[in-house]
């Protein structure tokens, strides 16, 4: 068993409190996690200047050639953690092990999170318009056509209170070392392996050891660097997105309702993007903001979840390291039956039918194994978006395809991630740019879980670190 | 005498303490009408039937929802119908809270801790300040008549917790901070206020917010010439003393404490570096008795060094709750020199509740 320290800005501390991390199928002691005292964080928090103080002795470009190291090492080397060593296949392994996600899956995170880090220049380049990142480091500058410019930094460090369940969020911090911004890690308690991995992997490549800190703990500790870091990402459920919706400092991420739109031109033809709906649905086991929970057309639509309920119905749960595994284990005793509960709830409104009802293998949604339990696909079709489960997210392949005409469409579908909006009618795509509660939008046919990381997700990282302010100079 | 033979004559203690205290509460000339009212249900008659401590077994476990709501006056022995009555109350945010009445109890609860106090780290005649919960608490009152008892003057602060709980659920973060800042601003007040305060009581949130801010101004507790802290609350872990010891006190003597409105205070063994600031509290027996139980089958403990239920017997002429399953869990600990009875250690909310209990709100 790995025993692993919390890290103080680069030091480790091994606690009194340690958590356990376990295998979820065979209940085997992979870690022993020090866990953080609120104290503690809040004391450190006091020195954070340290971090930022280090990184901004680094120009951004060499900030930038190390991430691209540190990409190499995160996916090839082994590398320290606690008082072991870890490689990339035991990296992929304890991932699985302790999440549930297929392992394959696990490699598709790792990779996607080796491409950001590899691209960092662009995505950077991308993000700031391109601005000169030295600009952000000395706090102003003149931009090529001699307009001085000023870029004041809202925090020294990011703080960051990530899921358990989800090792897709990781991207979402990696450009901020270059930014010369510090980072300040409470991780998932059943995740704690990307952010040890890619600190150590960060130092290897050069970074400062003072510019990051990791603080494994519970809610107390998620709280404290809440209320000690300037500006901090939170991942969690609704209410978690609702009580922070106002906080300036919190970047609350939640559920995305991510939804793919069928305009009235194209809908008859729905057979052509049946593939795209369905890896926007089951493509990393539903388990993502970015995967699609509801598709939404004027017609067809009894026709397009039967197709979808046809095509997952039969998807049933796998070893972890099968390569076909499509499903991931809810390791949560009990979270598993009763979200099926809820479900099952919603299914008497009216006008709502399980679609996956009936199973090729005569298999029910809830599967339950002795120490772990699986969702499988669930297709639902709405007459109507009245009901509530219309829209509706939860963490497994679920969809509700949703008949609505398209004049009441954009009106109907509330927040949304990513609308993947296909039609080729130019009114409806202009009040789709309109639309205000749509996050990311694709236009024409883009899968929802299709990223491009040269864009901005849910508000671009640059504006909540950096604010932008008048800035002029005189002779004295 | 052996330890043994201290254990045994502890026993015996106790085994007559309870049938002293069970034969006032049921007598109908001393009697409390609560339990008057609740023998004439049972199948025993307790002032008979209740010889030994193991006997209490024979109640059913207590129930805290029988101090919600009132009269009030039906916890008041008959005998003590005369004297003024304190109530004091636990809980309450949503809801009745529960009520306790006292006359001297906490009086002689806090007399009794006041004894396991060392006097170089709180000297007598010193003033005290006492950061924790105000308004109808018995902690208050306890703290400042232990002060008094020790020759000091006791400097208090507004905090109502039930607002503090308010606004966590609400999730008013920006006003828990205000309020927050609130507390700690008045407690700072009086610690530079040349009150010449070498001792206090703080929960351990306060007491970190209160050095942070002390930090923020450029000085520290132990500058404003503190000494001595007594703290409590199933927040006090063995991680948390260490971070307090190693980051916070500068030296300063802390002593943890567990108890509760219902009991009185239960200190703790020596904590010390060496034993991994392992803490372990012991019951002011014979008046309270804590037991670590099977939570399925609470008449049963459990063996030493095992994990169960918290459960707490009170046994005072002011008070009889026989068998009442705390919100906490923790391990069975042997007796010792100083307390030949069992102990407690590593208590925390007990996992059934820990969902559901906010704990260390102040």
């Amino acid at each position: 068993m790995i025993n692993i320290p919390a890290l103080r800005w680069g030091k480790p501390y091994e606690s009194l409190d340690k958590d356990e991390v376990v295998h979820f199928e065979t209940g085997e002691k992979l870690a022993q996690v020090s866990q953080a005292n609120a104290g503690i964080i809040q004391r450190d928090m006091r020195k954070a200047s340290r971090a930022r103080a280090a990184l901004r002795e680094i120009p951004a470009g060499e900030l930038i050639k190390m991430v691209r190291t540190a990409a190499e090492l995160y996916m090839t080397a082994d590398l320290p953690l606690g008082d072991g060593t870890q490689g990339p296949d035991d990296f992929v392994r304890y991932q699985s092990a302790t999440t549930g996600l297929p392992e394959h899956m696990c490699r598709a995170n790792m990779e996607k999170n080796r491409f950001v880090l590899d691209r960092m220049d662009q995505v950077l380049e991308s993000l700031t318009r391109g601005l000169d990142l030295d600009i952000l480091g000395r706090g102003h500058g003149i931009e090529e056509r001699g307009v001085p410019l000023s870029f004041q930094a809202q925090a020294d460090v990011l703080g960051l209170v990530l899921p358990s369940n989800s090792p897709g969020v990781h991207t979402l911090w990696m450009p901020v070392i270059p930014l010369q911004v510090g980072l300040v890690f409470k991780p998932g308690p059943q995740e704690p392996w990307t952010p040890y991995r890619m600190t150590e992997a960060f130092y290897q490549a050069g970074v400062p050891r003072e510019a990051i800190s990791i603080y494994p703990g519970g809610p107390d500790a998620g709280a404290a660097v809440l209320g000690a870091c300037e500006r901090s990402l939170i991942f969690g459920g609704k209410p978690t997105v609702d009580q922070y919706r106002a906080d300036p400092k919190v970047q609350a991420h939640g559920p995305g309702f991510s939804k793919i739109l069928l305009g009235d031109d194209v809908v008859d033809n729905w057979e052509k993007y049946l593939d795209l709906m369905v890896d926007s649905v089951l493509v990393n086991s539903g388990r993502s903001c970015i995967s699609c929970s509801g598709i939404w057309a004027s017609r067809h639509t009894r026709e397009i979840a039967t197709a979808m309920a046809e095509r997952m119905a039969g998807v049933a749960p796998k070893p972890t390291n099968d390569p076909e595994s499509a499903l991931a284990a809810f390791t949560v005793p009990g979270a598993a039956k009763a979200i099926s509960g809820m479900i099952d709830q919603q299914l008497t409104a009216s006008g709502v039918e399980d679609m996956t009802a009936v199973r090729p293998d005569g298999g029910d949604r809830l599967v339950e194994m002795e120490r772990c339990d699986y969702l499988r696909p669930t297709v639902v079709h709405c007459s109507s978006p009245e009901p509530e489960i219309a829209n509706t997210e939860y963490m497994f392949p679920f969809v509700s395809v949703v008949e609505c005409s398209q004049d009441q469409m954009l009106g109907r579908i509330g927040e949304t991630l990513i609308g993947s909006v296909i039609s080729g009618d130019e009114s409806l795509r202009a009040a789709a740019l309109n639309a205000t509660h749509i996050d990311r939008l694709n236009l024409g046919a883009v899968p929802t879980i299709q990223l491009n990381w040269l864009q901005p997700h849910e508000g671009n990282i640059i504006d909540f670190l950096y604010r932008n302010r008048a800035y002029q100079e005189a002779d004295l | 005498m052996t330890i043994d033979d201290r254990i045994a004559a502890e026993k015996a203690k106790l085994d007559e303490h309870v049938r002293e205290i069970v034969r006032w509460h049921f007598d109908p000339e001393t009697g409390t009408p609560f339990w008057l009212d609740f023998a004439s249900k049972l199948d025993f008659d307790p002032r008979t039937d209740i010889n030994t401590f193991d006997d209490l077994n024979r109640f059913p476990s207590f129930q805290d929802e029988w101090l919600r709501g009132g009269p009030v006056r039906r916890w008041v022995p008959k005998a003590f119908a005369d004297k003024p009555i304190y109530v004091f109350e636990t809980g309450g945010t949503t809801g009745l809270p529960k009520s306790r009445i006292a006359i001297d109890d906490f009086r002689t609860d806090y007399e009794m801790f006041s004894e396991t106090l060392p006097d170089d780290k709180f000297p007598l005649g010193s003033n005290w300040l006492m950061l924790g919960p105000s308004g109808p608490r018995r902690l208050r009152l306890a703290v400042e008549h232990m002060c008094q008892h020790r020759g000091g003057i006791c400097f208090c602060i507004d905090l109502d917790p039930r607002w503090v709980i308010q606004l966590m659920k609400k999730g008013w973060n920006e006003h828990l901070e205000a309020y927050k800042k609130h507390v700690i601003d008045q407690a700072v007040k009086i610690l530079k206020g040349g009150h010449e305060i070498k001792a206090m009581f703080a929960t351990p949130k306060l007491l970190e917010s209160l050095c942070e801010a002390l930090e923020d101004q450029g000085t520290s507790l132990a500058e404003c010439g503190v000494l001595g802290i007594f703290s409590g609350g199933t927040e006090f872990t063995p991680q948390w003393t260490r971070f307090a010891t190693e980051e916070l006190l500068e030296g300063i003597y802390m002593t943890p404490t567990y108890g509760n409105t219902l009991m009185g205070l239960a200190a703790s063994r020596p904590v010390t570096a060496e034993e991994d600031y392992k803490i372990t509290y012991y019951a002011p027996q014979p008046r309270a008795v804590l037991q670590i139980v099977d939570p399925d089958e609470p008449s049963q403990v459990v063996g030493y060094g095992e994990t169960g239920r918290v459960k707490l017997t009170t046994l005072t002429k002011e008070l009889f709750v026989p068998g009442f399953l705390e919100r906490d869990e923790g391990e069975r600990e042997e007796p010792y020199e100083a307390y030949p009875w069992d102990g407690v250690s590593g208590v925390r909310p007990f996992q059934k509740f820990a969902d559901s209990t906010t704990v260390g709100v102040y």
